[in-house]
């Protein structure tokens, strides 16, 4: 049965449901309704719920946490992502899933409240310091949104790294109708031997740990955490295609943005101009392979990325279709969400400009 | 033949790694022998500091995590709120816990987390080489107070103790020094009761350890005992600063 659920409230459920049972968080909006709802909601399940005194130490405690072997999450929004930074470097260096949500607001600095796509670098090249990636989502609806969740806690844990739903004031904020997915059985989870469970004596305990002294073995580390990246780029990259089929412009586009490009396809379309929409689901993994392949279609004039920053994406996209095909950019920033009306006029004077 | 003395089960065979004169030996070999007369083997995570106990991970004969500069605190809520029949600790320094990480100390003992913290207070940053830490004393040299730790300019020690003292969430801070054999039975016998708490559900407790750095202090290991002795206990009285069985 669907309901009715406010984004932040159907992605905190989403992930009691995926196997959730411990969420340390700290104030800031637009992702407040998450920690609110999981305050009470933990408790009702068995599970840890905790506000934090800081990002810092939110970040921290999931280290803490994951690294015993509970299935931990935090979420919180750009400048808190920024703080977290040190400590998702250290779960990376050391091989810890959790779950990390960021609802996205504009920046620099304490910037706004209101949606934005500036985040993305931070977001899929790494953020901290190191060399490392997370498997991160762009989710476009609240649907979408609570799917990814649901499964976040077992990817994280098969890849042993952090997974994050990126997200923005928007798809926190916005109500709409949810089939939620059943309770998983916490107790049917595959047993974690690598935690810190306190079991561990002499040749059995466990080290969590992200320190490699000797260069060796720190260069080993990175290749391991690699190759982790590049089983996701083979099993967890996803995207969604609209009227690319015949279409000679494409617009690129990923989370609330997308939304907004699809109804833009719809007026081209009708206008008689042949655009079509192509979406990112996994930012990292990015999905380069098909856009390399898309870009060899004779009749595609060009890509058109379209996103809330001055252009981040659009490198990645670049990188992707390799020189084959003209790659354009029209952005907003500062909290403004362009209309489809904008995107189509947009698209019509860079086909006039050619 | 009949066995005297042996080394704590709850130590590893690793050689430690720190210098010659450090006290940071003493409290490991404390602290993994209280843990062996409180029963907590095979049921205790610890948690290593960023500082020269980095590698406390691997000195400990138990589940351990490493954890960014400060945090130890955040990281060891983390474990105990999961795990709340599990002993935690956490092993930390000045540097550690009263500059970078004050926050995170401070917020644990005000919610009376239920864990233990190790505090190992030589008064400067050993691992990178003897820079000015925030219980360096006045007048003290180190690398970035060359001249000696000046009030107008580098502001003055912080005695983290009787700060978390006044908070109501913890229930046990004691600083002891293991600068002599009768010192290091009182600060085994703080360590002890910091990890009885613990099992008993009292709550959060720190026991701070005055210690020696002779390599960054410039002194030999004699020198160093007698500065803790004479000069460090000036600044950092020994004593029981909240004890909640004792109604204080």
């Amino acid at each position: 049965m669907k309901q009715l659920m406010k984004g932040n409230e159907a992605i905190a459920e989403a992930a009691v449901r995926g196997g959730c049972r411990a969420f340390f968080g700290y104030p800031i909006t637009p992702q407040n309704e998450i920690p609110e709802y999981m305050s009470f909601r933990m408790s009702e399940v068995g599970g840890v719920f905790l506000q934090a005194e800081s990002e810092i130490a939110a970040i921290n405690m999931v280290y803490g946490a994951a690294g015993s072997g509970a299935r931990a999450m935090t979420s919180s929004s750009s400048p808190g992502i920024s703080l977290k930074q040190e400590g998702i470097s250290y779960i990376c260096g050391a091989d810890l899933p959790c779950v990390i949500v960021n609802m996205v607001r504009g920046g620099p600095g304490l910037g706004g409240i209101l949606p934005a796509q500036s985040d993305y670098f931070q977001a899929v090249k790494g953020g901290g310091h190191g060399d490392y990636h997370m498997l991160v989502y762009g989710p476009s609806t609240v649907q979408e949104a609570v799917n990814i969740m649901y499964d976040a806690f077992d990817k994280a844990d098969k890849y042993r790294l952090p997974v994050m739903l990126l997200g923005d004031g928007m798809l926190g904020q916005i109500m709409e109708a949810v089939e939620l997915p059943e309770m998983k059985d916490v107790n049917s989870f595959p047993k974690k031997k690598w935690a810190t469970d306190g079991s561990g004596i002499g040749a059995d305990r466990r080290v969590i740990n992200s320190l490699f002294i000797d260069p060796d073995s720190l260069e080993k580390q990175n290749h391991s955490l690699f190759s982790k990246y590049e089983l996701l780029k083979r099993n967890e990259t996803q995207y969604e295609e609209y009227m690319t089929e015949d279409a000679e412009y494409i617009l690129v586009a990923y989370g609330t943005v997308a939304r907004v490009c699809r109804s833009a396809v719809d007026i081209l379309r009708e206008r008689g101009i042949k655009a079509g929409l192509f979406r990112p689901v996994t930012l990292f993994p990015y999905p380069t392979n098909r856009l390399y392949q898309i870009a060899d279609k004779e009749e595609l004039k060009y890509f058109l990325s379209v996103e809330l920053s001055m252009g981040q994406m659009v490198e990645d996209l670049k990188l992707a279709v390799n020189g084959k095909k003209k790659v354009k950019f029209f952005g907003k920033v500062g909290g403004n969400v362009m209309s489809p009306e904008e995107i189509v006029d947009n698209l019509v004077s860079k086909i006039e400009e050619n | 033949m009949e066995i005297l003395y042996k080394k704590s089960r709850m130590l590893t065979d690793t050689p430690l790694s720190y210098c010659p004169g450090c006290t940071h030996g003493i409290v490991h070999k404390l602290l993994a022998e209280t843990l062996e007369e409180i029963g907590a083997e095979g049921n205790v995570i610890g948690i290593a500091p960023v500082g020269c106990s980095v590698f406390a991970y691997k000195f400990f004969n138990c589940d351990m995590q490493q954890v960014a500069h400060g945090r130890a605190p955040a990281c060891a809520t983390g474990i105990k709120r999961c795990n709340p029949d599990k002993i935690v600790f956490a092993y930390q320094g000045d540097g550690d816990i009263a500059s970078i990480g004050i926050a995170e100390i401070i917020h644990a003992a005000a919610r009376g987390e239920n864990i233990t913290v190790i505090f190992i207070n030589n008064a400067i940053y050993g691992m990178t080489g003897g820079q000015m830490a925030p219980t360096t004393l006045l007048g003290q040299k180190t690398t970035t107070t060359p001249y000696g730790r000046v009030v107008g300019i580098n502001g003055n020690p912080i005695r983290l103790c009787e700060m978390i003292a006044t908070l109501d969430g913890p229930c046990f801070v004691s600083r002891v020094s293991v600068s002599d054999p009768v010192n290091v039975r009182k600060a085994k016998k703080a360590i002890k009761k910091g990890f009885e708490n613990q099992i008993n559900k009292k709550g959060f407790s720190l026991i701070e350890v005055l210690s020696t750095c002779p390599t960054n202090w410039h002194m030999n290991p004699v020198q160093s005992l007698n500065y803790v002795k004479n000069e460090m206990t000036k600044i950092f009285p020994l004593g029981v600063f909240k004890d909640c069985q004792e109604g204080n």
